[in-house]
Parts: structure tokens; C-alpha cells; sequence
């Protein structure tokens, strides 16, 4: 019987033959922590004792959601992963270089067949390179960090078959909302999830990411994609590791098949207080904006602030609206300086702030007001989640954010793409 | 392994953002100053309601969203022995078990909000002696009933120094 990409990966690292719903225990390829899990992970750490990690060349920490710190309580977190760096020889990448999911794929950490854990839900983003990547806890992550293994369920795999072509002014953000709102936000828990068809082959690697990113949004455990050879190709401009990719077999068993036509697809918002409260544009009505956020690991790439800046060029912000823009990583941000789109994006009244999550979790740069409503371009909603339970998050592509930006409402971004 | 206490009673899809804010969790590694805002968004008084010993009850998806374990151990740090829910999200079912937080699966529409519960861990059976019913658990796998037995996966690490009890 054919097998799933989850379980030939999970298979290749445990060294035996497994199926869906076997537990295994595997090596992991890389461990990733950022500053909101790794200070715990590291007290953790020193709980069980430990003295060495397993391999400094495997494990990387990132300081990108509350950086730079806005707090002394929170610099002593910082400085306490910094000495954790030092100390065990771990890569540790500092403030405004980026957010962590951007990093381990832009920075060649990760390459196909890997299987990766993160402390960190959105983990699940390098399953757009073919790799197995998911979240796992603090204290998961300083036994991975002692050992190199962990635990796993081998999980079933649901297969969408995602066709036909995207219409103009309509992203794979906008795909990845509607699959949120047709799933629900447990109709994966304990799955994975392979992306297939003419819809995912079309799209570039970076947007590629912002699909797999959101798998969690449904529950599931993974993201995988085919690594085909334009994945291939982008890995390999960034990494001179040696790689396997692994496909699934045609015959591989899944629990669900899911067919959906793209084609007549609109852009799609998710509305307060749930990822998966999904309405295509047309249907959200009139909706005035207190904030715009453009970025983090979902949509803050070069393609992301490449569109707001063609929407935004020669025009105006909504004089009501605060419209803040994070890039992904430092590479992005100085590429977007190179091409104009920071100084067309400044001009029309956005602000740049460091490369990192941003104001995505509530922590720092651009919390709401009461009463607020926020577009954003971020993978979560929920009631409080940029740091202030008055406010209302509304998700959706960055083409819609900066639209919207732009009108002091949610706008459809269709009219200034054309 | 037997725990009574009451039920505190959640809907569904409540997510680790709801159980502790990003704006807490991030300061500090204090979980007694975590475990004053638990539920804080949805529950505002939820901190001084919660009676050490004391259950969540909830519906589909218990702890959605971020992989935060700060979200189990806030609300161990709060009193809470476990948690009985429809289902749970996978992070959050992992990091419960791996704090020594209980976390069982099993049908909760029947229980109410209040109601005196009874759970033995080892076997999965609930007694709800308010509404006089027993509800049988989903059991755990055999590797998070070890965790849970030695108090959580630092404790697991320390005495087993790997996962043997997963090793086929």
C-alpha cells in the first residue's frame, strides 16, 4: 500500500516501516526556539540537568516576537538565550534580522525530506519545501535539544487538490482563508495536510509558504507540499546540504480527498474573533479601519510588500488609519529599500518597523485602541491577540490590507490591480 | 491515580491566547503571576473563581492557536488539575501531559458548569456526582500515561533519560 509524505518522512528518520497512527520516535534534523518558548525551554534544560546540547549545529534560536525589547523583564529573557548561545555554541539570531519562519527557510536551515520541530505553532511553514516541520511545546523542545529525538504519532493525511488558476488580484492568502473557513478550526487536528494541484505548481516558493504557515489554523500538524523542481531549485540557491526529497506514492492512502476549484475564488476576510469565520469580500459590508498590519511569517515577503506598494504608489493612506508594515527578515526589508517599495510605501503614510513578528502578538509596535478594528495580514484573529481584547482583527491578503489602508475600510483590492 | 474537584465550563475552540495573553507570557517565566490573568480575555474573574483541584470542562478543540506551554502551566499555576474536553488541538494536549496537567478526551456536553467531578487518570472514568452519570475517557497512549505518572516530561527525562516507553 502507497504511503502519504508525512509517513515516508516520519519513516525515513525512525528507520522502520510506519503508518498512519503508529508512534515512533526519530532524530529530528533541526530544532528551532524563538523568545516567547526558549527562556522556558532553557529553564527546562537546566531541570533535567543538562550539560551539553546535541548537536549546536542543529539548533537555532531566534529573537524576533518582542524584539527589540520593549521591557527589562523581557531583555532578561533575551540575554538569558544569549547566554544559553554562548554557553552551548547554538546560532543564535539576534533582533531585526527576522521572523524565525522566515529565517529557517530563507537561510537554508531547512531543505526537503527534514524533519524539523519548532517551539513555535507555525512551525508547520516549511511543509511548502517538502519538509515535516511542526510546533512543539517549551519543555519539548529542551529534550529535543539534550537528545536530538522526539516522540511522534505518525498522522493521517487529508489531500487537497487545489485547481484550476487564481483570478487576478486573488493570492494564496486568500486560498488558504478559504480552505480555513471550509475546514474549520479543528477539521485537521491530529492530520496532515498534502497540497496538490495547478493552484500550489503556479505559485511562487514564498507564496507557497503562506499556505503551509496556516495548516495549524486548522488543527493540522503539518503542511506538506510536493518539492518539485522550482522548490528544489530555491533551496538549493540557499543551501550546499545535501538532500533527499521525498514524494508521496500515487497509491498512498488518505483519510479525505477534498477537490476545490480556484478559479472563480474571490478575496476572502476572516472576520472577528476566529480564523476560520471566513467571507468572501463581497460579503463582509461596510467596515471601517483603525489599523493596517502588513507582515509576519504568514505574508511579510518581497511579493507581499511588493503589491502593497503597487496599490499604494503616488496615493494616500486613509487619514484615520495607521497602516505599519514589518518585513520578514533584514534581506527582505533592504531589497524592499533597493526597489523603491519602502520609500512609495513611506510616502504614502505607512511606517516601517524592525523586521520580526511585529505587533502580530500583541506584544510591542502597534498594539490597537478600544473599539479599533485591525486588517491584517497576520494568520490569527482571535479576541486580544494584538494586545487588546477591544479591538477586532480582521485577516486577509496584503493586496486587501493595503487597499483597505488606503480607502479607511475593507476594500475589495480587485479594482486597483487590474 | 484519583482527582475530584468542580467544573469550570468552557465552550469551544478556546484558544492558548484566551488561556494566557501573548501580553503577559512573554514578560515574565513567574507562573503564579501568569496564572492571575488566565481566561482574563473571556473570564475576566476566572482566577479568583478556580479552587485549587478544580477542572476545565470544554467543548471541541481545547487549546487552539499558539504553542505557548505557559497556556498548561498558567492554568496549574492557577489550581487547575485537568482538563476533560471534546478534543483538544495537538500542541496543547502534548504540553498539558508534559506539565503533569491532565488532559482527557471524552463527551463533556452532560457536565455542567459547577458540577462536582471525580477522575481516575489511570482508567479514564469520570464520575459527575451532580448529574449522577459516569462518562468513560478516550485513553491515553502509554508514553503521556508515563509522563503524567512521573509528573510531567522534565521529571519523565530525568528518571528514563529517553523515550523507551514509546521504543517498539
Amino acid at each position: 500500500m502507497g504511503k502519504t509524505m508525512a509517513e515516508k518522512i516520519l519513516e525515513n528518520k525512525a528507520g522502520f516501516p510506519v503508518k498512519a497512527g503508529d508512534l515512533v520516535i526519530a532524530p529530528v534534523d533541526r530544532a528551532m526556539g524563538q523568545d516567547g518558548t526558549t527562556p522556558l525551554a532553557i529553564q527546562s534544560f537546566e531541570e533535567m540537568k543538562g550539560e551539553r546540547v546535541f548537536d549546536p549545529e542543529k539548533i537555532i534560536l531566534i529573537l524576533d516576537h518582542n524584539a527589540p525589547s520593549p521591557l527589562e523583564s523581557v531583555s532578561r529573557l533575551h540575554d538569558l538565550m544569549r547566554n544559553f548561545s554562548r554557553k552551548f555554541g547554538v546560532q543564535l539570531m539576534e533582533i531585526g534580522e527576522g521572523v524565525c519562519h522566515e529565517l529557517m527557510v530563507s537561510r537554508g536551515f531547512v531543505v526537503p525530506g527534514d524533519l524539523v520541530v519548532g517551539a513555535d505553532s507555525h512551525t508547520c511553514t516549511y511543509g511548502a519545501i517538502g519538509a515535516f516541520s511542526t510546533g512543539v511545546g517549551s519543555t519539548e523542545l529542551a529534550v529535543v535539544m539534550l537528545s536530538g529525538e522526539l516522540w511522534f504519532k505518525v498522522p493521517e493525511t487529508i489531500r487537497l487538490n487545489l485547481q484550476g488558476k487564481l483570478p487576478a488580484g486573488v493570492f494564496s492568502k486568500d486560498v488558504i482563508l478559504y480552505l480555513a473557513g471550509k475546514l474549520g478550526a479543528d477539521g485537521a487536528t491530529y492530520q496532515a495536510l498534502e497540497f496538490h494541484g495547478p493552484v500550489i505548481e503556479n505559485l511562487e516558493v514564498e507564496e507557497r509558504f503562506t499556505i503551509s504557515n496556516m495548516a495549524v489554523e486548522v488543527g493540522a500538524k503539518a503542511g506538506l507540499m510536493v518539492p518539485d523542481e522550482k522548490a528544489i531549485k530555491w533551496v538549493r540557491e540557499r543551501t550546499n546540504r545535501e538532500f533527499q526529497p521525498v514524494f508521496p506514492d500515487p497509491d498512498a492512502q488518505y483519510s479525505r480527498v477534498i477537490d476545490i476549484d480556484c478559479s472563480s475564488l474571490s478575496p476572502q476576510v476572516a472576520l472577528p474573533h476566529q480564523v476560520d469565520n471566513v467571507k468572501p469580500i463581497e460579503e463582509v459590508g461596510e467596515v471601517p479601519i483603525q489599523e493596517a498590519f502588513l507582515g509576519t511569517c504568514t505574508n511579510g515577503r518581497l511579493r507581499d510588500i511588493e503589491v502593497a506598494a503597487r496599490i499604494l504608489e503616488g496615493r494616500k493612506i486613509h487619514p484615520e488609519v495607521r497602516f505599519i508594515v514589518a518585513p520578514a527578515s533584514r534581506e527582505i526589508f533592504l531589497e524592499a529599500i533597493k526597489r523603491g517599495w519602502v520609500e512609495t510605501i513611506v510616502l504614502a503614510g505607512g511606517v516601517f518597523v524592525t523586521p520580526g513578528c511585529g505587533p502580530c502578538v500583541g506584544t510591542h509596535q502597534g498594539v490597537p485602541g478600544d473599539g479599533w478594528n485591525v486588517i491584517s495580514t497576520a494568520n490569527r484573529n482571535f479576541k486580544g491577540r494584538m494586545g487588546n481584547a477591544q479591538s477586532f482583527i480582521y485577516l486577509a491578503s496584503p493586496a486587501t490590507v493595503a487597499a483597505s489602508a488606503l480607502e479607511g475600510k475593507i476594500t475589495d483590492p480587485r479594482k486597483y490591480l487590474r | 491515580m484519583i482527582l475530584r474537584g468542580r467544573a469550570h465550563k468552557f465552550g469551544d475552540n478556546i484558544n492558548t491566547d484566551y488561556i494566557i495573553s501573548g501580553k503577559y507570557k512573554f514578560k515574565t517565566l513567574d507562573m503564579n503571576e501568569l496564572a492571575k490573568h488566565v481566561m482574563e480575555d473571556i473570564d475576566p474573574h476566572f482566577y479568583e473563581k478556580v479552587k485549587p483541584g478544580d477542572f476545565i470542562v470544554a467543548g471541541k478543540n481545547f487549546g487552539c492557536g499558539s504553542s505557548r506551554e505557559q497556556a498548561p502551566r498558567a492554568l496549574s499555576a492557577a489550581g487547575i488539575r485537568g482538563i476533560l474536553a471534546q478534543s483538544f488541538a495537538r500542541i496543547f494536549f502534548r504540553n498539558a501531559i508534559n506539565c503533569g496537567l491532565a488532559a482527557l478526551e471524552c463527551d463533556t456536553s452532560l457536565i455542567e458548569d459547577g458540577d462536582e467531578l471525580e477522575i481516575d487518570l489511570l482508567t479514564g472514568k469520570i464520575v459527575d456526582h451532580s448529574q449522577g452519570i459516569e462518562i468513560k475517557a478516550q485513553p491515553l497512549p502509554p508514553v503521556m500515561v508515563d509522563i503524567l505518572r512521573e509528573g510531567g516530561l522534565v521529571e519523565y527525562f530525568k528518571k528514563y533519560g529517553s523515550f523507551q516507553g514509546v521504543r517498539k
